[in-house]
């Protein structure tokens, strides 16, 4: 019995919290992305030199070769640096998708530049768990057609991972294709670059696997990313939580420090409750992805669920106990308010993902 | 990380499973004895057998009755799973074995061990708990039950509260102030007192419940001999102190939260309203996700735990969030049951059309005690943001 991270794990946790905080601290991760949402100014190629893109990548090919428990660490560092990257898309969704479907060329092809930073995926996949505006993309004649909404890591991405045929096929696609357009999104978390894509005809580049039959393959991504979105709200509500408790011994009212008050010690220690269970099950939810496969798609579920849940109330507290302060724009703060706020949304919503949880437990009767 | 627990230790479970498939006819009702009270000749019996085999009082020296073996957590976790799982008795529980032995090895002396350990592993004595005070819970240390000295004794004056089996116990272990010239904590001392002392008065003290789970206990000038004292006199507070951390850790077990988890869930699968299925209906199945996740996230957390426990690692502030957060999931649980059963939640008493023999609310009442028993919520908070995140204590008020 060890449920822990290895040594390795806990060394990569510490010192990529310390090559964030050295490199690409929150005052120039606010210069950069004020001019362009998502925008990372060279951040990626420097945090593919540290190894964080080739984690999951074959060392065949260039990469570590670890798991999505080892990429949890990463995903978790870089929601506590509110880093703009595009680590999901790139160093896991792709990863993952050419491991579960990819062919030897296409690992070949494609992972090499994965690890060295040199290629930038954007994901296309919100459609596997959620269609609004008429969104959804269909093969036609071995094209794509329709609309991709709320496309991850969508700024500066080379080529596109897309979900298509509801959920059952799966592409690469050119970012400069023929009838592809690319419409920037802007959210309230200037740290992630959003886009809608359309397309009307698109060739696409690669498959992977065979079209109609990549369900799984969908399935793979969707627990993935959840377990990383899960990871990112962890880090970034450990951060404001420690920003709180750092700020509450500093800040004096009433001749004390307003940590001394049990109305701000109480708030913090409700914030600590919340965040420690939960940081377990988002090491299980890795860590059944990729060990105890039966289990994954259930914890993913769960994991995303419950962090969308507490880590809102974590970031919102540690705004309340900063007072004024965290509400004024110059504190940053908010920086990691919305990015929780974004991730809440992403790849289903809480109750979105608990209702898949209960389709996987088969809680619902089949009457209809 | 590594979630089995290798071969020599599912070697250990295999014994275990023997062991309960063979001997099962014997057991007394599981749950009998956890509660502790006088201990049945068949609970007596099932006792001996299960620590000449290691499975209860497992660690405990052979000198005062125990198994005597190396401590070795997993076995614990093992011997624990499959007793729970068998759906055996473990044996003898309570306050006696669980609280006051693991306090008397690490304090009593050696003549107090061989006097008190055995008999009490043996069930032959029943021991209640002697702490809190109508005047002292959370302030535990302003405990004000006097011990005045009177030749080789102490005569005790004062009143207990919150006394789990105080009527069926033969002994406390209490906390009694023996100095009075000393600070709030140097004058306490953790004293042996035979409840047939004359002078001792128990009353049984409702609850909220309907029951009477715990009692209410007098003295009046009570004579107990100075040998009594476990520890030197004054040392109290610090030896008490052990015992909490272990009743702590007993009030919340993920593996409680697990069967409250799947109770509930079957409650949502059975019960229908309309002709429909409480688990068809959308907003009761997302109540009952949510809690899911929390159920998930405790025994997760447990196992994280544990493996700091196995690695001799303190879990830092992560250790102390257990309680807090394990006893609010109960009553959540328990309380999305009583909604999901309505206006049949309410039922009691043995009322016609009452459920599960109206657990439901007699546990989520009993949960909410949990919650302010054994160090409230809030001292709880006050212990996390103190001791976890090194927030200052609240300044003492001036004095006036």
């Amino acid at each position: 019995m060890d449920f822990a991270l290895s040594e390795e794990q806990q060394l990569l946790a510490e010192s990529l919290r310390r090559f964030i905080e050295e490199e690409m601290p929150i005052s120039s991760i606010r210069d950069r992305v004020e001019k362009e949402h998502g925008h990372d100014g060279g951040h990626w190629k420097a945090l593919a030199e540290f190894g964080v893109a080739g984690l999951m990548v074959p060392e065949e090919h260039g990469g570590s070769g670890l798991g999505l428990l080892d990429a949890m660490v990463a995903a978790e560092a870089l929601g506590w640096g509110v880093v703009p990257s595009p680590f999901l898309s790139t160093a896991v969704l792709l990863p993952v998708a050419l491991a579960s479907a990819g062919s030897d060329e296409q690992r070949a092809s494609w992972l090499p530049r994965v690890a060295t930073g040199d290629l930038r995926i954007g994901a296309a996949i919100t459609e596997l768990v959620t269609q609004r505006e008429g969104a959804g993309l269909e093969t036609r004649n071995g094209k794509l057609h329709g609309r991709a909404l709320m496309v991850l890591d969508a700024v500066e991405a080379d080529c596109f991972l897309v979900a298509a045929d509801a959920g059952t096929s799966l592409a690469l696609v050119d970012a400069n294709a023929d009838g592809l357009s690319v419409t920037a999104l802007r959210t309230i978390d200037r740290t992630r670059g959003f886009a809608a894509l359309d397309f009307a005809g698109v060739a696409v580049a690669e498959w992977i696997g065979e079209p109609g039959k990549g369900a799984a393959t969908c399935r793979r991504l969707l627990d993935a990313g959840r377990t990383m979105l899960a990871a990112d709200i962890l880090g970034a509500s450990e951060r404001a939580l420690a920003k709180a408790v750092e700020y509450s011994l500093e800040r004096k009212q009433f001749d004390r420090v307003i940590g001394s008050f049990q109305a701000v010690k109480h708030l913090c220690a409700e914030m600590v409750a919340e965040l420690e269970p939960a940081r377990s099950l988002v090491w299980f939810a890795a860590h059944a992805f990729d060990a105890v496969p039966e289990e994954a798609s259930l914890m993913a579920a769960h994991a995303k669920a419950h962090l969308s849940e507490i880590g809102p109330f974590i970031v919102r507290t540690a705004t309340e106990v900063h007072g004024g302060i965290g509400f004024t724009d110059e504190q940053n703060l908010h920086y990691w308010f919305k990015r929780v706020g974004v991730d809440r949304q992403l790849l289903g919503s809480p109750e979105a993902t608990r209702e898949d949880s209960a389709e996987l437990q088969g809680w619902i009767s089949n009457a209809n | 990380m590594k979630l089995s627990f290798g071969p020599e230790y599912e070697a250990f479970r295999g014994e275990v499973q023997r062991f309960i498939e063979k001997n099962r006819a014997l057991s007394p009702k599981a749950g009998a004895g956890v509660a502790a009270g006088p201990a049945s000749e068949k609970l007596r019996d099932w006792q001996r057998l299960l620590i000449e085999n290691g499975y209860a009082a497992r660690t405990i020296p052979k000198e005062y009755g125990g198994f005597g073996a190396e401590p070795d957590i997993l076995k614990a976790v093992i011997i624990d799973e499959e007793f729970n799982a068998g759906g055996v008795s473990r044996g003898i529980g309570g306050q006696g074995p669980q609280m006051l032995v693991p306090t008397l090895l690490e304090a009593g002396s050696e003549e107090q061990k061989r006097r008190w350990i055995p008999p009490t592993l043996d069930g032959e004595i029943v021991w209640c708990q002697g702490y809190s005070e109508p005047g002292s819970g959370s302030d535990l240390a302003s405990v004000t039950t006097r011990g005045v000295e009177d030749g080789n004794d102490f005569l005790i004056s004062g009143q207990k509260i919150w006394t789990t089996t105080a009527a069926e116990s033969h002994m406390m272990f209490g906390l009694i102030r023996t100095e009075p010239e000393a600070s709030k904590h140097a004058g306490l001392s953790y004293i042996l007192i035979p409840m047939d002392t004359p002078g001792i008065d128990v009353r049984p003290l409702g609850t909220m419940t309907g029951d009477a789970e715990f009692n209410e206990v007098f003295f009046d000038n009570a004579r107990v001999p100075q040998a009594n004292v476990v520890g030197d006199r004054g040392a109290g507070w610090k030896i008490a102190n052990t015992t909490l951390l272990h009743e702590r850790n007993m009030l919340a077990s993920s593996a409680v939260l697990g069967g409250a988890f799947l109770a509930v869930t079957q409650v949502l699968e059975r019960e229908t309203v309309c002709g429909e299925r409480l688990m068809d209906c959308g907003v009761m199945r997302d109540r009952l996700g949510k809690l899911q996740s929390r159920t998930l996230a405790m025994k997760f957390h447990s196992m994280r735990m544990l493996t700091a426990r196995l690695k001799g690692e303190s879990p830092g502030v992560a250790g102390l969030v257990t309680k807090l957060a394990g006893c609010e999931l109960s009553h959540q649980l328990t309380g999305l049951a009583i909604d999901a059963l309505g206006e049949l939640g309410v039922l009691y008493e043995g009322s016609e059309f009452e459920r599960n023999r109206g657990r439901w609310q007699h546990q989520h009442m009993f949960t909410l005690g949990l919650i302010i028993g054994g160090g409230t919520a809030q001292i709880q908070k006050n212990i996390i943001s103190e001791r976890g995140l090194g927030m200052p204590r609240e300044p003492k008020p001036a004095a006036s």
